[in-house]
């Protein structure tokens, strides 16, 4: 994982988005998902790799941070990638494009506008794969280390002797 | 005869939980000479061991068996197999715990008289009161250091705190303080002072916080008198044909099952799992359950009202800095029911890591206006409400058709607010968001009840047999050698965090068995 993380530079949604590279931009040869300027690629093992590419979609929908590259939110959604997993996410993505066609004549990971978007997730919220994929994240994305210092937060701090030198105290703005 | 003792041994005390109930209850019996079997379901971990890491500690510590939920609750949506955080190691939730150690107000030993008959709650005065429990709470705030008592210095203020307090004075609050914590602010015999890491909810790794993991149990089997077995769940309380507890059936760290004999049995396995044992230890003796003939047993659930509020800033707070709940507004703590409930809560200062942050701020919101919110977190500022919620009847533990893996039926615990504890709330929430409101917040977020905490009140003490579990002493009606020794003895909740008085209670049974035993009453 940690290598693939390192690899996975660029942004799935970006081509997705642009009308002009349609979903089929990223797939190089059989198995792989690719930036279309091939600056980062992750191997498929077990999904169909425009289906990847819609998750990670899906997943940057359902928390949406704009300071976090794709990368995390690869990570995050990498375990469906998995033979056990891969039959119920191919089915859950696969009823995420019918109701995005339904809705606005697109597959899911083409409608360009979030809040288009984040309405056919809103009409399938209490379903069970939106659900499986939201509690998911919540520690898939979360509990990264690597997207803590973007929120802040500075993690463990016992090895560093706590915080009673390094500022527990110095709020600056209250009198 | 000194530690290990054999399980034949029916002189000993069993203690079942090693908790802050449990674990003081063992020291205590122990430096009295009393020999003392201490069964622990978890394993020991001590400072060294303790991670600075939410999800990875919660692993390490916290009691993940099975259990399941019922009633209105949004815990039970949100979290349904996991109705509250408890530790499951030795030293039990202490080590979690943020060490806010307050004593109750006269008042609340009496929430019956004083607040009168509520609809629809099981008010009940405690068989004790404020007079009687003073020299008990001296003994239980000089074993846990407590902060500004007994000439003790305060915590100094960490950013969090300052928001909260400054925002609190802009109210016209008085009682505003780094609060009475369990938490050395200067170094004592055997504890150093607060290192502000942060992670007093994942173990002190300094030791600075209070827990009997590495404070009364070490200190009770120096005395030769207190054996700890870790790893070893108890199952079922036995009887003889008498109505007396006569041991324990337990499983030990390789799973089998054993049988330790007692002359006493004290049962401290938190407010969930106590009343779980005492329904499973049922007999054709005692059909509903061991102590269990006035039907409360696992009644009268209690958790704290709780909630949370966060204000979010144009600038940076940092509250994940420093000590996890040192601040505390105390003025609306008193009974004054013309806010429009009775009883009262307190506001403490109150952080969350980033990896809790995001799965208790809303469990369950999705989208930009959830994620906006985390997005500020360095600029946010938490405080958490523990208020006095009601105690009602169809609050209640009770066995689960889910087994655990040894076979053992688990506990749901079904909760629903009463509308005091929801006008509480709701009024709790609004002092608090004006807090923050009148030092500029740019939003403000009421958070509902994370998992239960503060669980309390399903063994309850009772002067009179038909209407609790147990009496003025902890040691059940129906059963003469049988005692509760943690936090569901709770009569009512009061609006303090309930450790101390945990703490205070365990000390006091001590000294009553010890003496009981002597005088060959038991
Ligand atoms: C994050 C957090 C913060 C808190 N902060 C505060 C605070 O600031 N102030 C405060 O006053 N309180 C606080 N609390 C609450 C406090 O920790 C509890 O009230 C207290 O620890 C309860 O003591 P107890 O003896 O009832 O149970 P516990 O301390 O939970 O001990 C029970 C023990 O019994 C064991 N056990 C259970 N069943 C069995 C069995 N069948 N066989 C063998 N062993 C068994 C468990 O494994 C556990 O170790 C906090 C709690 C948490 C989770
Ligand atoms: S903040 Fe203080 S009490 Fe809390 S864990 Fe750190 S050193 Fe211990």
């Amino acid at each position: 994982m940690a290598k693939e993380r390192g690899a996975l530079r660029g942004l799935t949604r970006r081509q997705l988005l642009s009308g002009a590279s349609a979903m089929g931009a990223f797939v190089v040869g059989s198995g792989y998902v690719t930036g279309a300027r091939a600056d980062w690629a992750t191997e498929m093992r077990a999904l169909k790799p425009e289906s990847f590419a819609t998750l990670v979609q899906m997943a940057r929908d359902i928390y949406p941070h704009d300071r976090i590259p794709d990368e995390n939110y690869v990570v995050a959604v990498k375990d469906y990638d998995t033979q056990d997993k891969a039959e119920m996410a191919e089915a859950g993505i696969e009823a995420l494009n019918t109701r995005a066609r339904e809705q606005t004549g697109d597959d899911y990971a083409r409608i360009g506008w979030e809040s288009d978007r984040v309405a056919v997730l809103r009409s399938m919220e209490d379903e069970a794969f939106f659900q499986t994929v939201r509690g998911g994240l919540v520690t898939g994305l979360y509990n990264q280390k690597e997207v803590w210092p973007i929120f802040g937060y500075e993690g463990e701090s016992y090895s560093k002797g706590g915080y009673i030198d390094r500022g527990f105290d110095d709020i600056a703005w209250i009198g | 005869m000194a530690a290990p003792f054999e399980h034949s041994d029916d002189s000993v005390v069993v203690i079942i939980g090693t908790g802050a109930g449990g674990g003081v209850l063992a020291n205590e019996l122990a430096q009295k000479g009393v020999s003392v079997v201490a069964l622990e379901a978890g394993g020991r971990y001590l400072p060294e061991d303790y991670v600075n890491d939410e999800w990875e500690s919660f692993g390490q510590l916290a009691w993940t068996d099975p259990r399941t939920t019922s009633g209105d609750w949004r815990v039970a949506h949100d979290f349904s197999g996991l109705p509250a955080w408890i530790v499951k190691a030795v030293g039990g939730t202490s080590t979690h715990w943020a060490g806010a150690s307050l004593r109750f107000q006269p008042h609340e030993w009496k929430a019956r008289t004083t607040y009168g008959a509520l609809d629809g709650a099981n008010l009940l005065d405690w068989p004790i009161d404020e007079a009687e429990m003073a020299p008990w709470y001296d003994k239980a705030e000089e074993k846990l250091r407590v902060t500004r008592t007994g000439g003790r210095a305060g915590l100094p203020g960490s950013n969090n705190y300052k928001v909260f307090e400054a925002g609190a004075r802009n109210l016209g609050y008085k009682e505003v303080h780094t609060g009475r914590m369990a938490i050395n602010s200067e170094w004592t015999d055997d504890r150093m002072p607060c290192q502000q890491t942060g992670f007093c909810f994942q173990g002190c790794k300094w030791g600075a916080k209070w827990s009997s993991a590495y404070t009364d149990i070490p200190r009770g089997e120096a005395t030769g008198n207190l054996e700890v077995r870790a790893n070893a769940h108890v199952a079922r309380i036995l009887h003889d044909d008498a109505g007396k507890v006569t041991g324990v059936e337990y499983f030990d760290q390789n799973g089998d099952m054993q049988m330790q004999k007692a002359r006493i049995v004290a049962v401290a396995g938190n407010s969930i799992e106590s009343p779980r044992l005492l329904l499973n230890s049922a007999s054709s003796m005692f059909p509903d359950g061991l102590a269990n003939s006035s039907g409360q047993v696992g009644r009268n659930y209690l958790r704290h009202l709780t909630g949370s509020v966060y204000g979010i800033f144009d600038k940076p707070v940092h509250m994940y800095r420093g000590t996890t709940m040192a601040g505390i507004m105390q003025d609306e703590a008193r009974h004054d029911p013309s806010r429009g409930f009775v009883g009262g809560f307190e506001l403490e200062t109150l952080s969350l890591g980033l990896p809790f942050m995001a799965a208790f701020l809303d469990p369950g919101a999705w989208g930009r206006e959830f994620t906006s919110a985390l997005d500020s977190y360095e600029n946010m500022a938490g405080m958490w409400i523990v208020g006095e919620d009601m105690p009602q009847e169809r609050n209640r533990v009770t066995l689960s058709d889910t087994e655990d893996g040894f076979g053992l039926k688990v506990a749901d615990v079904a909760y629903t607010d009463h509308a005091n504890d929801a006008a509480m709330r709701d009024y709790a929430y609004d002092v608090g968001a004006r807090m923050y409101d009148s030092l500029g917040a740019t939003r403000t977020l009421p958070t509902p009840p994370y998992p239960s905490t503060h669980n309390l009140g399903t063994n309850r003490m009772s002067e009179r047999p038909e209407d609790g579990v147990v009496d003025r002493n902890g040691r059940a009606h129906d059963v003469p050698n049988l005692f509760v020794s943690d936090g569901s003895q709770f009569t009512t909740g009061a609006a303090e965090n309930p450790t101390l008085t945990i703490v205070a209670l365990a000390i006091r049974q001590a000294d009553h068995i010890a003496r009981e035993m002597s005088a060959g009453s038991l």
